[in-house]
Parts: structure tokens; sequence; C-alpha cells
């Protein structure tokens, strides 16, 4: 079983901020999307070393495979890789309250993670060694999937149902207004 | 605390804290649609990783498939995000958000 040492946290987190504020800084959105991708593999790589191993997998397959390739090809098929830095155009005394409002909330976040350390929480039954004893993270979770979370389970193939058939109208419709205007 | 890991969770959960509020700044200050829905899928990347931080810290798999529902909220919602900008393209042609006032005209 692989830990999360300081080191390589230290690494993974240095890059995921990096990456972070270049997709919010960048003016090209092509280079917002090539950070975006660094940033899930760093994410992918924290997971699998805190012992999510299924969810590193899925990180990678889902985030790096299809939202990416989904968020380069419209970037490609809008031919919107034109640079706008659009961060200068916001008023100087709004964009100094979002700064120091996000950055109180964060000091507020951090002392109240920071006031926690010593609280005991409540522990569930699968520790590192009952993880390993009954055959792993992924084994676990699909077991789980398929008994007490079952309706959610079963909910979201209607929700990517529902996705399919309104990404399909919204296409259709404009299909059909630009034919009929031809 | 159960686990002794080598990084205390109170780090990592600041961490994830840093990066929802780079995500959070980047959908409040930005214009361009596509930047705006990246900073999006960076906020809910950093809710993960605190839900898989608080299920390894309370050696409990509910963080884990809460994870799981939310990649696929997010890849259904990408798409949708996506086709919904496809169509503000062809009408408006432009990704900037503050071309979109049809109500204000």
């Amino acid at each position: 079983m692989s830990d999360l040492s300081p080191v390589t946290f230290t690494i993974l987190a240095g890059l995921s901020i990096a990456c972070a504020l270049m997709v919010v800084l960048k003016k090209n959105p092509v280079s917002s999307a090539f950070s975006l991708v660094l940033l899930f593999a760093a994410f992918a790589g924290i997971y699998a070393m805190l012992g999510a191993h299924l969810i590193a997998a899925l990180q990678i397959l889902v985030y790096a495979g299809a939202i990416m390739v989904l968020f380069i090809f419209v970037i490609m098929l809008l031919n919107a890789d034109e640079p706008s830095f659009d961060l200068g155009r916001t008023h100087p005394v709004l964009r100094g309250i979002v700064g120091a409002l996000c950055f109180m909330l964060l000091g507020f976040f951090v002392w109240a993670q920071k006031k926690s350390v010593g609280v005991s929480v409540l522990t569930g039954p699968f520790n590192v060694g009952a993880v390993e004893a009954n055959g792993g993270n992924s084994k676990i979770i699909a077991e789980l999937m398929f008994s007490k979370y079952i309706l959610p389970f079963e909910l979201t193939s209607v929700l990517l149902l529902s996705g399919i058939v309104g990404a399909v109208a919204i296409a259709k419709r404009n299909i059909g207004k630009s034919g009929g205007a031809k | 605390m159960s686990e002794t890991s080598g990084v205390a969770p109170w780090v990592i959960q600041s961490f994830c804290a840093i990066i929802f509020f780079i995500g959070l700044a980047g959908v409040m200050m930005r214009r361009n649609i596509l930047v705006i829905l990246m900073s999006v899928e960076i906020m809910l990347n950093a809710v993960n990783l605190s839900f898989v931080t608080y299920a390894r810290q309370m050696a409990d798999m509910g963080g884990q498939m809460a994870v799981f529902f939310i990649i696929v909220v997010a890849a259904a919602e990408s798409a949708v995000g996506l086709g919904l900008l496809i169509s503000m393209f062809r009408t408006l042609k432009t990704v900037d958000t503050d071309e979109i006032r049809l109500l204000k005209e």
C-alpha cells in the first residue's frame, strides 16, 4: 500500500496550483486547456497515493480523456483560440472585492481545518488493513455500488440518458433552423 | 484519526480550498465562457479531492462513491454545457459573456 509522502505531495500540489493559476490567467484558451490536462494528471496522482485507485483511473479516463477531448474539439470547431485577455476588463474595485472575498473565505477554511485537528471523527469499517484484506479498493467500491448505492447508481444512467437527449435536442434544433433558412 | 498518513488531512484540505478558490476567482473574473467552464471543472476536482481525503480520514467508502457520482455528473454537465456554448456561438458569433444581453436590449 503506497502512502502519500510529504515530498510527493508537495511536488504534485505545487504543480496543481501552478496549473490552476495558468488555466485562469492564460490568454489563450488552448494553453488553458493543456494546463487543465496537467492539473487532472496531478490530481490523479494524489488520488492514487491516497489509496483511491479506482477514482484515479476514472479521473484519467473521464476527465483527462473524455471531458478534455470535448473541450479541445469545441475550441477547434469554434476557432476560438485567438487570445482574449478579458481579466483586465473587470472593474478594478470589483476585482479587488472578489480577490479579498476569496482570500477571506480561504483563510476561514484553513483556520477551521486547523482547529479541528484534534477532534476525533466517527470512523467507518474501511481502514487501510480492512481494504487490503477485502480485495482492494476497486472491489470494495464495486460491491458497494451494486448493494448499498444501487439507487443512485441507476439514477446516474437516467441522468446520462437525459444528458444525451438534451445535447442532441440542442444540436438538432439548430440544424433545423439553419436548414429552414436555406 | 485512524490513519497515520504522511501528510496531515488538514494540509490536503487546505490545498483543496486553494484550488477551489482559484477556480471560483476564474468563474467570477473571466469573460471567456470556455475558460469559465474549465474553472468549473477545477472547482469540481477540488471538491472531489476533499471527498477522497475525508473518506480516507474516516475509513469510509461513502466519500469515494460520492466522487464517482460527481465525475458522472461532471461529464454530463460538460457535454450539455459545451452544446449550449456551440449553440450560443452560432447565434452570437462570440464566446464572450459580455455579448449575452438579449434580455437587456
